[in-house]
């Protein structure tokens, strides 16, 4: 990095350390999805109430990354935008270095950890501004408080930030139609790191992307990482790019976490039977002749989950117990945390995962 | 080898806009053989889908067909008449594209848009026709087939939905299926499920399949043969297991080096530079001179064709036997070591 | 087979930051304006270009009418009664002027009135347009982004406005102000009412259209993003969301004045709008039409034909404008 480092201290510098940058304590976030007053009144329909996410608790020390990951409606998303601040909790809170900032109802009582909270999303063509210069969008976390006012200064830090990004200084003068998709990512990235943050969450970030382009951000957002000590949390539905960012995995299924541990752990011995299922559907790349077993049915509908175990319909291993009390998270042998009755009563065996391939290439 | 189903010879497709005529396909060539999925993998604007519309004769103007043709078993479909191409269409080759609820008319129910499409393609009584389509609905592996043929479009599930446009692709046993990323708006456990049906019907009943896709997994998973495209061109072509475990080009080398892997820890994956040219500013010789890391003086001026390597073909100048004084050290093994 | 470039992908190939770069590079508006596919779509269109000449010929005519003006149609002491009811394109038989479009009874050039009444045409079409894009654009975009309960007022009020026909809801606000009013202001706040009148029965069309969009930009994550950065609300609406909603509002604003000149017409020849002194084209034409069956039908043809081109051009000009900004149809 040969651009002008950005001045700020680093993980290793900083006090309160042993304590996690943010922890996530039986958060739940609840949807009215319910018909508009007068049609339930009319048509004698009850109150609908999506339970997006119900009692996710986790932690992430802070300079490391923490993935979500699971099915679309698994309510991972719904986890990116409450942690930042978007929806407020309907139950549990959210803790940024020990202060409870879910409790922070207003804008300004927010405003302070703003700056530190920031989010990459998932979507490079609906979250820039069509409308303005790049300068402008990744100037704004800088000029929005008048914190910063000297044009001279701001256009050479937006200019430090888009060298960061890997981008030249000149696109700042453009519009956003003017890029790629993997450069509108980037200068997503420089708007995001504007305000020097310590926390990102990462809304699905290269999901939209190509491959050969997803490699290029995956490869920014960990020298990043590395550079200024960021804290990620990471949502995604792509097992391997989960696998190849993360520090610790959660897997979440029906807006609870089903299963949770550090990586390795998690990938080679998968506990719940749901992370079996999801490892089992990750392509052969390797071409190694295995037959994939796919798993019978579909994610039901979050509005009327089933009753028990939220897996049971799908799970090979559902019993009575399953289809009427909802497992608890318990520590597995080896280490990781599972909410299943099989893997508690040990009916479940272990199940070591082969993850390390032969090399893939020649 | 016995004649292919499907062949396509020097396709370029064409775009006229006010800035210039837009290339977007560009002399690409390749057969599909009966019961064979073949594999067409590439980023988004490389041509790819194009390919695939235009050979079911659903290209959208501007986007015309500027040479080259299409031969499906040796008859020229690419001049055909609207009219007669509809019939082609769906008798002889079915189409499945990425959101199966704009394949399917909301307003219907699932049992009479298959009824109405088999009636089209062959001459079954009405009841027939219906015991064909509850036939087909159990075939793509919906549940209670003969009591969901009667439900609307939204009263199914994406995976379901997903099916059901396959069973429609299915109605007029046609020879050949052109499935556009068939599973990407799917979630990754429904997209093993619609792929093994997929790989199910190819064997089961000789159809040939041309998957198009950004995804090297459904392509590893499923083709037989795999076509990377890259800026309109087919950069290589090949057995799926060459092309993945020896990749020739240095696209597809770049291409699978940067899918990072479970069980690969790697501080970072291997990335190639930049990003793909948009079609108003492909460079002159191989349009992957900016971004490969093997480039050379011939690749800027020169655009590379095809070249045969046995069972395989990369365009690609590293491989060019007649570039004789330089090439014994260029072989890719010099290069990589 | 490891071939790849895995150097670091930061900063590397711009060691050193020039602070005035982020502004340069980029092209100028006039640049992007010339080359923008409106433009393109506008040099295409033939009819668009005649429409796009008659309004500003048009415009010309309403700023610059007393000095292009051959007489001073409004100025008691230089009419001359001897001048009444002169033909089109003939000399007055007493004084020898020459009139293009002929006069009326008053010895008024009807060319001189057809510049001045456009004017007080286009002055109220425009202030009333004005006023009800800003009304209809500011509720429509709270209703959009605020939602909940403050939508369903904004929104109830424009449904049942829009169950009276425009040109009923101006004529009501008339009356009242009518009533409001002294008499001896009437006349001289005759065209503020009017504006008024017009503005306010317009706004329903721009607070529906922009809610819609507002309601679609809202959920687009460069809102979320600006949420994060902690703007308050008002500054998201109007500097975030508002130049993405407008698109759709120049249309309705030009469609919408040719709808005013025309609705000010209406009103102007009910007798409820500007007072004879001050004509505009409606007024025109509502005095001419009393001598239409005695034979002088130049005094209200021409402002007829004035208004109907007026109207017409900048309804293409709207039509064409639709057309331009909806992407499916370029």
């Amino acid at each position: 990095m040969t651009a002008q480092p950005i001045a700020r201290p680093t993980a290793a510098t900083r006090p309160d350390t042993d304590r996690p940058l943010v922890q996530v304590d039986g958060l739940a976030r609840y949807f009215d999805v319910s018909k508009p007053f007068l049609n339930r009144l009319f048509e004698g329909d009850k109150r609908q109430i999506l339970k997006a996410v119900d009692g996710v608790s986790f932690e992430i020390p802070r300079g490391q990354t923490f993935s979500l990951v699971g099915e679309s409606g698994c309510g991972k998303s719904t986890i990116a935008r409450t942690v930042v601040g978007l929806y407020p909790p309907s139950r549990g809170k959210v803790m940024f270095e020990g202060a409870e900032i879910s409790a922070l109802t207003t804008r300004r009582a927010m405003l302070p950890y703003r700056n530190r909270i920031q989010m990459i999303f998932q979507d490079p063509y609906a979250s820039l501004n069509p409308r303005w210069r790049v300068r402008d969008i990744i100037a704004e976390p800088l000029t929005a408080h008048h914190n910063v006012t000297d044009t001279g200064a701001i256009d050479r830090r937006v200019g430090e930030l888009l060298s960061l990004v890997n981008l030249s200084p000149k696109d700042g003068a453009k519009f956003p139609h003017e890029f790629s998709g993997g450069q509108r990512q980037r200068i997503s990235i420089a708007r995001a790191l504007a305000s020097q943050p310590d926390f990102l969450v990462c809304d699905e970030p290269t999901s939209a992307l190509d491959v050969s382009v997803q490699a290029q951000i995956l490869n920014l957002m960990k020298d990043l990482q590395t550079q200024f000590g960021l804290t990620y949390l990471f949502i995604s539905h792509n097992l391997q790019v989960v696998y190849h960012v993360s520090d610790r995995v959660g897997v979440m299924y029906l807006g609870r976490l089903v299963e949770w541990s550090d990586k390795k752990t998690l990938f080679t011995h998968p506990r719940h039977p749901y992370t079996r299922m999801l490892l089992d559907t990750i392509p052969d790349l390797d071409m190694t002749g295995r037959e994939r077993q796919p798993v019978a049915g579909e994610v039901p509908n979050p509005i009327n989950p089933p009753s028990g175990c939220p897996f049971h319909p799908r799970c090979p291993h559902a019993e009575d117990r399953c289809r009427a009390e909802l497992p608890t998270a318990k520590p597995s042998p080896e280490g990781s945390m599972v909410a299943c009755h099989a893997v508690e009563e040990g009916r479940l065996p272990a199940e070591p995962r082969q993850v390390a391939p032969a090399v893939a290439t020649a | 080898m016995a004649d292919p189903l499907l062949s396509v010879r020097n396709l370029r497709i064409e775009f006229p806009t006010r800035r210039g005529t837009l290339v977007a396909v560009d002399d690409i060539s390749f057969d599909i053989h009966q019961g064979e999925v073949l594999g067409v993998v590439g980023e988004s604007g490389a041509g790819k889908s194009l390919t695939g519309t235009s050979i079911i004769g659903l290209l959208e103007p501007p986007g015309r067909i500027a040479g080259g043709e299409i031969r499906l078993e040796g008859e020229r479909i690419d001049t055909l008449s609207y009219e007669k191409m509809r019939r082609i269409r769906g008798k002889k080759i079915g189409a499945i594209f990425q959101d199966p609820l704009t394949s399917l008319n909301p307003l219907y129910t699932v049992g009479r848009q298959l009824v109405e499409t088999i009636q089209t393609h062959t001459d079954m009584t009405p009841t027939k026709a219906r015991e064909r389509a509850v036939e087909l609905l159990h075939e793509v592996g919906i549940p209670a087939a003969d009591r969901r043929i009667d439900s609307y479009p939204h009263q199914f599930s994406g995976g379901m939905r997903q099916r059901v446009v396959i069973a429609l692709a299915l109605c007029a046993n046609p020879k050949l299926i052109i499935a556009d990323e068939p599973t990407t708006a799917l979630d990754v456990s429904i997209q093993a499920q619609i792929l093994a049906l997929i790989k199910k019907l190819c064997r089961e009943h000789g159809t040939a399949v041309m998957l198009v896709t950004h995804d090297m997994g459904v392509i590893a998973e499923t083709a037989h043969r795999v076509a990377v495209m890259y800026a309109g061109r087919i950069a290589e072509l090949g057995p799926v297991r060459d092309v993945i475990k020896h990749p020739k080009h240095p696209y597809t080398v770049g291409l699978m080096g940067s899918i990072p892997s479970i069980g690969h820890d790697l501080e970072r994956l291997a990335q190639i530079q930049g990003s793909m040219p948009r079609l108003t500013d492909i460079p002159p010789g191989c349009a992957y001179n900016p971004r490969c890391p093997k480039v050379f003086d011939r690749c800027f001026v020169d655009r590379p064709d095809p070249i045969d390597l046995g069972d395989h073909l990369a365009a690609c100048w590293l491989y060019d036997r007649a570039d004789a004084g330089l090439g014994s050290e260029r072989t890719p093994e010099a290069m990589t070591a | 087979m490891t071939v790849q470039d895995t150097a670091p992908d930061i900063g590397d190939s711009h060691p050193t930051v020039d602070p005035s770069a982020v502004r340069q590079g980029g092209r100028s508006w006039w640049q992007r304006a010339l080359d923008s596919d409106i433009f393109y779509s506008y040099r295409r269109s033939p009819i668009t270009i005649i429409a796009s000449i008659v309004t500003l010929a048009f415009f010309v005519g309403a700023v610059f009418a007393p000095w292009i003006a051959p007489y001073d149609p409004f100025n008691p002491a230089s009419l001359n009664l001897m001048d009444g009811l002169v033909p089109p394109m003939s000399e007055s038989m007493f004084t020898g002027n020459y009139f293009f479009l002929g006069t009326d009874q008053q010895g008024r050039d009807i060319f001189s009135a057809i510049l001045f009444g456009s004017r007080i045409s286009l002055l109220v079409a425009f202030s009333a347009v004005l006023l009800s894009m800003v009304l209809g654009v500011t509720l429509g975009l709270v209703a959009g982004y605020v939602g909940g309960w403050v939508d369903s007022l904004i929104m109830r009020i424009a449904d049942i406005q829009l169950s009276f026909p425009g040109i009923l809801v101006a004529l009501l606000i008339f009356g009242v102000a009518r009533a409001v009013l002294p008499r001896d202001m009437q006349d001289d706040m005759a065209i503020y009412v009017l504006i008024l009148a017009i503005g306010l029965s317009f706004w329903v069309q721009y607070a529906r259209t922009v809610r819609g969009s507002t309601m679609v930009e809202k959920s687009k994550e460069y809102v979320q993003a600006a949420r994060l950065i902690g703007l308050p609300t008002w500054v998201i609406m109007f500097r975030h969301v508002l130049p993405n909603v407008m698109g759709p509002v120049l249309v309705i604003a030009t469609i919408s004045l040719a709808l005013a000149i025309i609705s000010e017409a209406t009103l102007s020849f009910l007798g409820v709008g500007v007072p004879p002194t001050q004509p505009s084209l409606g007024t025109l034409i509502r005095i001419g039409n009393d001598f239409l069956f005695s034979g002088e039908w130049w005094m209200t043809l021409f402002p007829g034909i004035a208004l109907v081109m007026l109207a017409l051009s900048v309804n293409l000009l709207g039509d064409w404008l639709r057309d331009a900004l909806n992407p499916k149809l370029r």
